[in-house]
């Protein structure tokens, strides 16, 4: 039985590069970096200054009593979801036939450490009555739920920093299993908290470029000293081809495959073969009934960190095979918006789709020298313009605990 | 010595917690009013406003009390008592 076409009719993103999809997408063709300070407070402790911090706070959005009750996961993905909902043309649709598969890699943790602060301070009677409806890491799907009217099923699959591709990938899984016409998908991240940073640094995964954060996160250079945290969400609408097409919705692109693997080999470090992450991108092709030479463009999950960065390059140069790799474009908007942990495959989905959409591939910026172990062809400084035809492209997302997603996404 | 609040007092402070609460308008927040159906404070809701209103007037509300108050002079009653 052929597979259901599954189509993106709406986008939505907060990201430290702007508010909304299009001032984030300016900015990511204009090759803008959005890492700032963090608080002064914060710096004598941490060996960390800087973080991808989001562009417009949803205090600009949303009412104070909403932003009360949710936490700032909720929030970004609410923004997000709202903006998809509406650039999808608010569809009218059965609530038993519209879904939810909105992650977060980390949860409410903002909600957790701010009301212990509280219990410690006050005790119990002061902590906020909505406390768990915050920290439980199903909240921002939930609230999305809920705020469309969505009773397909409200899902939240958890993979760390894979947890929003993962999402993508589910959504496209509900529709094609039947259970929803719309799916609203995507993911969210809010943890810039003094302790998140201490914990990832302790880890020695964050770059500590603080005389140039700007700078900082820069994948695949030579220099490259780890991550950059970031925050914020990003939001696909997507919808079966039958049901976008009956409605005369405009189509973004079609979410054609998912390849979904484990590399089983360490709880953190990506296994330095890919082999894992090869198979994912080959599975994704495959659900997606593409070659490999459809493929024109990836963008990579590469963080800026010294190992995972040149690793993929071999897994992407494993499963494409060496012609293709050798002429295909690749990419990390990280170097732009920081790494959105359970955000980041959502909003660089929205960023490979709007390549397909628009022909133009996003820069990967502060790339002084490159590394010389990268094996495929980087897009550096400036946007590339991309092949027309029927084309394809991938978006690569990894998470602690060997988690790879693959995404293929095919020109509409 | 507990402070003596008159009923003004305690109507301006208990809108300005709603408004901050649930966004309610202060000036909405009149004696006659029930929580539930005039207000649509759910009973999380009611709980922060609980919190905030012994904060505030410095009294306590014990649970078992909180639910019998069910409209605005309940609370402004129970305070002045």
């Amino acid at each position: 039985m052929p597979k259901t076409d599954v189509v993106v009719t709406g986008l939505g993103a907060t990201t430290p590069l702007g508010g909304d999809v299009s001032t984030t997408w300016s900015a990511l063709l204009d090759g803008r970096s959005g890492i700032s300070s963090l608080p002064e407070e914060w710096h004598e402790k941490l060996p960390v200054h800087f973080a991808g911090q989001i562009a417009q706070e949803p205090s600009e959005k949303l009412p104070r009593p909403r932003l009360r009750r949710l936490d700032r996961t909720q929030q970004f993905a609410l923004i997000a979801a709202q903006e998809a909902w509406d650039d999808a043309g608010a569809p009218e649709v059965d609530p038993l036939r519209l879904g939810v598969v909105v992650s977060s890699g980390i949860g409410g943790i903002l909600t957790i450490l701010e009301q212990y602060d509280t219990f410690r301070e006050k005790g119990w009677k002061r902590v906020s009555p909505f406390t768990v409806p915050m920290l439980m890491p199903n909240s921002p799907s939930a609230a999305v739920a809920l705020e469309f009217t969505a009773r397909a099923g409200a899902h939240a699959p958890v993979s760390a920093c894979a947890s929003s591709a993962e999402a993508i990938g589910n959504a496209v899984d509900m529709i094609r299993a039947g259970r929803a016409d719309i799916v609203i998908a995507g993911g969210t991240e809010a943890a810039i908290h003094p302790l998140n940073i201490a914990s990832f640094a302790s880890m020695r995964a964050l770059s500590t470029r603080n005389d140039d954060p700007q700078t900082a996160s820069r994948p695949w250079d030579k220099d490259r000293d780890g991550f950059v945290m970031g925050e914020g969400a990003g939001i696909l609408v997507l919808e079966s081809a039958e049901h976008a097409a009956k409605r005369g919705a405009r189509v973004y692109a079609h979410a054609a495959g998912v390849g979904y693997t484990d590399d089983a080999f360490d709880i953190v470090q990506p296994d330095p073969e890919g082999a894992g992450q090869a198979r994912a991108i080959t599975q994704a092709l495959a659900d997606a009934d593409l070659k490999a030479e459809d493929i024109v463009h990836v963008n990579a999950h590469a963080t800026s960190t010294p190992a995972g960065d040149v690793g993929e390059t071999r897994a992407i140069r494993a499963a494409l095979g060496d012609s293709v790799a050798d002429r295909v474009s690749v990419t990390s908007t990280k170097s732009m918006t920081g790494h959105l942990l359970g955000g980041a495959g959502a909003v660089e989905s929205i960023a490979t789709i709007l390549a397909l959409h628009d022909g133009l591939i996003p820069p990967t910026i502060n790339i002084s020298e490159l590394d010389p172990e990268v094996v495929v062809d980087i897009v550096r400084d400036k946007p590339r313009e991309m092949p027309g035809g029927d084309v394809a492209a991938v978006n690569e997302s990894f998470g602690f605990g060997g988690h790879n997603i693959a995404l293929a996404f095919r020109r509409a | 010595m507990a402070t003596e609040y008159s009923e003004q007092d305690i109507l301006k402070g208990l809108g300005e917690i709603i408004e901050e609460i649930v966004g309610t308008e202060a000036s909405e927040v009149t004696p006659e009013k029930n929580f539930v159906d005039d207000l649509d404070i759910d009973s999380l809701s009611m709980v922060e406003i609980a919190v905030a209103a012994q904060d505030k007037f410095d009294v306590e509300i014990p649970d078992d009390q909180l639910k019998d108050l069910k409209t605005v002079q309940d609370v402004v009653t129970f305070i002045q008592k």
